[in-house]
This record gives C-alpha cells, structure tokens and sequence, in this order.
C-alpha cells in the first residue's frame, strides 16, 4: 500500500464516520434522554449521559401511549396481513394473467402509490360515511389496504414476472387452473417476496400519522403516532417523556429493520420501481 | 405450409410470453377469472383513487366552506380566493425552499455515501445499517427529535458553543426566513438512506470493466465520476428526484411533531394548509381546492415517472 493509498481510505473511513455520527446523533438524544429523571433534563447538559438509568420517564410515556401502541398493533397486524395476500394475488394476476388492458390497468394502479394523500382526503371521508365505516377501526384497516395495493402489486409483480412461464404450462398441463397454479407452484415460493411486502407495509403503516388522524377523529382508538403528536404539542409534558413516546413509537419498526434489515433494502429497492 | 406457418406464429405468441398469449388473447376461463379476482381491488382504485380525484376538483367548485354540506356550483371562486390567499404564497415560496433544501441534500450526500461505501469498504454493512436506520422510523418520531435538537437555547447550538461557535447560534425551525430550510436538515436526515440505497444498487449495476477501461484509458477518479459513473446513474438520479419531489410536495407528518406552522407561516406547507383548512376550520371546497393544486402539480412528476416506465411494464 502507498502512502497515498493509506491517505485515501483513511479518509473513506473518517467521512463514513461522520456521516454515521450525523445519522446516529438524535438516536442518541432519544436514548439518554428518555433514560434520565425528571430532574435531570436540563438544555446545557443535553448531551451528557444520564447519572444512571431511570425508568420514570419511559414509565410515565408508556402509560400514556400504551392504549395506542395496542390501537396500532390492531391495526397494523391485519391491514399488513390483509394487503400482502391481496398484492401476492394482484401481482401474480398482472404478471401471469395478461388479459387485454392488463398493462394499462397496472400502470393505473401504480399512480395510487404517488399520489399526495391531501388531493383525495376529503372524498375519502365521504365515502367510509357513507359506508359506515368512518372513525371506526375496521375502516382505517380497508383503508390502509386500498392504499397499499399499488405497491405490493408492483412488488409481487416484479417477483413473479421472473418466475419462468415453462413451469406454469407444466402445472396446466398437468391440469392447474387459475387457483391451482397460485396454491401449487407459486404460493410455496413466495416467501421472499412475502418477506419484503409484510416489512414494508409494517413500516409504512405503523409509521402512518395523517390517514390515522383523518379517518378515526376519536382520540382513544388513534394509533401511536396521533398520541405522540398530542404529547409533544403539549408544553407540560417534559423532554424526557416526550422522547420515551418518540422512541416506543420508534421501537417496532427500528427493531423488524435491525433483524431483517438485508429484506428491507431489498423492499426499499423494489420499491422505487427502478434498482 | 399450413403447419409451418401456425408453428411460426407459435413461436412468436412464446416471444410475447406468457402461458395465455400462446393460445392467442382469447377469453378462456381461467382468464375470466383472472379478471373476476382483481375486479374487488379494480373498483376500489377506481373508487378510492380515481373518482375521489374526480369528486376533489368537483368540490372545489362548489360553495361548500361550512359544516353544512353544499354543492351549490361557484365555478372558479374558490380557485381565484386561493390565488389570492397570502398562506397560499408563503406555502409555494416554502415549497421552492423545502425542495431545492430537502432534494439536494439526499441526492447530494445519498450519492457521495454511496460511492464511498462502494469502495470495497470493510463494515459496509455496518454503515449502510446506519445511514438507513432513520428511514425506518415515523415523520412525527423525526420531528419530535428534531425539534429538540433545533431548540435554540440547547441541541445542536450547544455543540456549536463547546467548539467555540458561541456567536453562532441559529434560531432553527423558528426563523421567519430560513425555517424551512431548518426542517430540511430533519427530514434529508431520515430519507438521505433511501436515495443511498438507490444509488448503491445502481453502482453496483456498473460493469467493473467500464471502470478498468476508463482507468487503462488514463481517466483518473474524477474524470470517471464525471464521464461514466454519473451519466450512468441518470436514470436513478432520475427516480430520486421524483420520489424526493412527490415527498416535497406532501410534507406534513414531521411538521405536525416539529413546528406547525411557524411564524409567519415560515414552515407551513400546501399539505398542513390543506388539512388545517378542511379539518380544522371546516371550509371543505378550499381544502379540496388545495388538495387539486397538489394533485395537478405532484402530475408533473407523476406523468413523466409512468411514461418512463410503461415501456419497461409492457415487455
């Protein structure tokens, strides 16, 4: 190695550190400061670590935002489960079944996944009244999976398009209809698909805030992050506690991406259509 | 001849692929079931996407800006108010800000992270973990930590003053000029990940004897750069630009947790005028004429986005 080769990758490595310190500072914040007492919050000494790991705060966030940490999980668990199948079906459907316009239709599709959520908020609100599904949990879930089905159809499509056609003729020939070939010869191999489509829609939905807010007005049944919202609008409610909330907001989606993080690059890559 | 011609055409239907297409585009059962089992999420995105874009432009010509519902027909009234509107200004001016700010910063330093964890770095998957770890998390979990990093009396400022910068102490998200810019920092922090991952895949996607080519040439790294690599990725830095364009356009979540709208309305946005409009002050028709603003310009990114990949869609 020549000195300047040492140079160079000395400085790679200083750079990537930076940036990494950059990314990883409000993590930081968010964790010592969530651990320290009451007492302890103080704006010079934001910085330091806590004198010792208190709990009170993170107590004090869970008791409040507890009810809708569970509100999110019973609507995060189904709407995730509910759009994954209905994508996989989707995406083989456009991938496999290309009946006249099927191309066009999907292309239709994929214009729900850009659209800005604002343009659409108030027909949206008529329509689940006149269903009779607003500010009920049921309709947040249909929701949530109307406005993934651009994006997990894209996803499956783009799966089961390199699926080779011969092993379908095989499955007719062996006398597989539509349903047949779905449960027999792809269902059994979608599971990394799968993977991809349940950790993306998880993030997407836990993370929600607007549709949340719009569709359920009751503040009992709003999900985590509506009640994360109303506790850092309010100036009583100390630091500490306020990045306890953050944070247990925070949690389920950081944890799935730490365990599976390889299948979400995946997803984030899938996702924007062009690798 | 009869069979050579009908095995030709066999063999063109294999060329156009798919176990349908080779017995001709004919209707057979399977085929209509197809059909039958996407029509559910057929009407729904007809529904819930196309006729609510519909029903959004159709109130934003009626009279309906009160509790009580009203499609009384006023034409372009609500149109010609907004244009009028001063927030309406502030939120484009913000919105030039937020985009220049925001879709910089992730191209930016999405494309320098990138290159840099394409050097055959050890601890790749360390770092790339990293970078994309805010990606994982919420707008309002952005926010709130934002928030309390850009409060001017502690956070960033704090630091600024340990090394010595104790005249340089930004008022962040609350200065009527540049908040937006301030919120910038924020969101950039969570999505820079994305537009990285983005141009990793695309790196990756370069040939390595494109790169011994240009290097046998005498390229040195910044002709490489500048010749081959970057032109090369136009087409990623093509979709970052829109999905970091579509973000500009709705930014809302990390405002709601950060800093509202701000003084002067120096960080609201067309998305928080819209749903403080519509939800809060009940005024439906100029919510709704918001949101068909937002729509018609999120459709100069949308449209072009399509196009460019219909023809990747109908192999």
């Amino acid at each position: 190695m020549t000195l300047q080769r040492i140079w160079t990758r000395g400085a790679i490595y200083l750079v990537l550190a930076a940036f990494c310190a950059f990314y990883l500072m409000p993590f930081y914040v968010m964790v010592i400061t969530s651990l320290k007492p009451y007492t302890d919050v103080n704006v010079t000494r934001m910085w330091e670590l806590p004198k010792g790991i208190y709990f009170e705060g993170i107590i004090q966030a869970w008791t409040t935002v507890a009810p809708n940490f569970w509100n999110s999980i019973v609507i995060t668990v189904p709407a995730v489960l509910i759009s994954s199948l209905m994508g996989s079906v989707n995406g083989y459907i456009f991938a496999k079944w290309r009946f006249r316009g099927a191309d066009t239709l999907f292309i239709l599709f994929l214009v729900g996944m850009f659209l800005p959520y604002q343009g659409i908020l108030i027909p949206l609100v008529l329509t689940l009244q006149a269903f009779g599904l607003y500010g009920k949990v049921i309709g947040l879930i249909m929701v949530h999976c109307i406005f993934g089905i651009p994006i997990t159809a894209l996803l499956f499509r783009s799966y089961y398009t390199g699926i080779p056609n011969e092993l379908l003729d095989a499955a007719k020939i062996d006398g597989c209809g539509f349903f047949g070939i779905y449960r027999y010869i792809l269902l059994p191999i979608s599971m990394p698909a799968f993977a991809v489509v349940l950790l993306w829609q998880f993030t997407s939905i836990w993370n929600d805030y607007l549709i949340g807010l719009v569709v359920l007005g009751n503040p009992r049944l709003a999900p985590i992050n509506v009640a994360v919202v109303n506790i850092a609008g309010s100036w009583t409610v100390e630091w500490n506690v306020q990045m306890a909330a953050a944070l247990i907001a925070a949690m389920p989606t950081i944890l799935v991406y730490l365990l599976l993080g390889k299948l979400f690059m995946r997803g984030l890559l899938a996702g924007s259509l062009k690798g | 001849m009869a069979t050579k011609s009908m095995v030709a055409a066999g063999e063109r239907a294999r060329a156009a692929g798919g176990p349908i297409t080779k017995r001709r585009r004919r209707m057979n059962g399977d085929m209509v079931i197809a059909f039958f089992v996407l029509l559910p999420s057929i009407l729904a995105v007809a529904i819930f996407i196309y006729t609510a874009i519909g029903w959004t432009f159709y109130i934003s010509t009626v009279k309906w800006n009160s509790q009580i519902i009203d499609y009384t027909f006023v034409g372009l009234r609500n149109w010609s108010r907004l244009f009028s509107d001063n927030r309406f200004y502030a939120d484009l001016r913000n919105l030039v800000y937020y985009a220049i700010g925001f879709m910089s910063q992730c191209i930016i330093f999405g494309f320098i992270i990138a290159s840099l964890l394409d050097q055959k770095i050890r601890g790749e998957i360390l770092f790339r973990t990293i970078v994309i770890l805010p990606f994982a998390v919420s707008g309002i979990v952005t926010g709130v930590a934002w928030r309390w990093l850009m409060q001017p009396t502690t956070g960033i400022n704090l630091l600024f003053a340990k090394i010595g910068l104790e005249n340089f102490q930004p008022v962040w998200i609350s200065h009527p000029d540049y908040g937006m810019w301030a919120v910038t920092i924020a969101t950039s922090w969570q999505f820079t990940g994305y537009v990285m991952a983005l141009y990793l895949a695309g790196l990756r996607g370069i040939p390595q004897e494109l790169r011994e080519a240009a290097s046998i040439d005498g390229a040195g790294t910044y002709a490489t750069y500048r010749y081959i690599i970057i032109p090369l990725l136009m087409p990623v830095t093509f979709t970052a630009i829109v999905l970091t364009g579509m973000n500009s356009i709705r930014v809302f979540d990390v405002l709601a947790s950060m800093s509202g709208s701000g003084p002067a309305f120096a960080t609201d946005t067309l998305a928080f005028f819209m749903y403080q409009s519509t939800f809060g002050a009940y005024r439906y028709s100029l919510g709704a004429t918001i949101g068909a603003f937002m729509i018609l310009l999120s459709a100069f990114l949308i449209v072009p986005y399509l196009r460019s990949m219909r023809d990747e869609v109908e192999r």
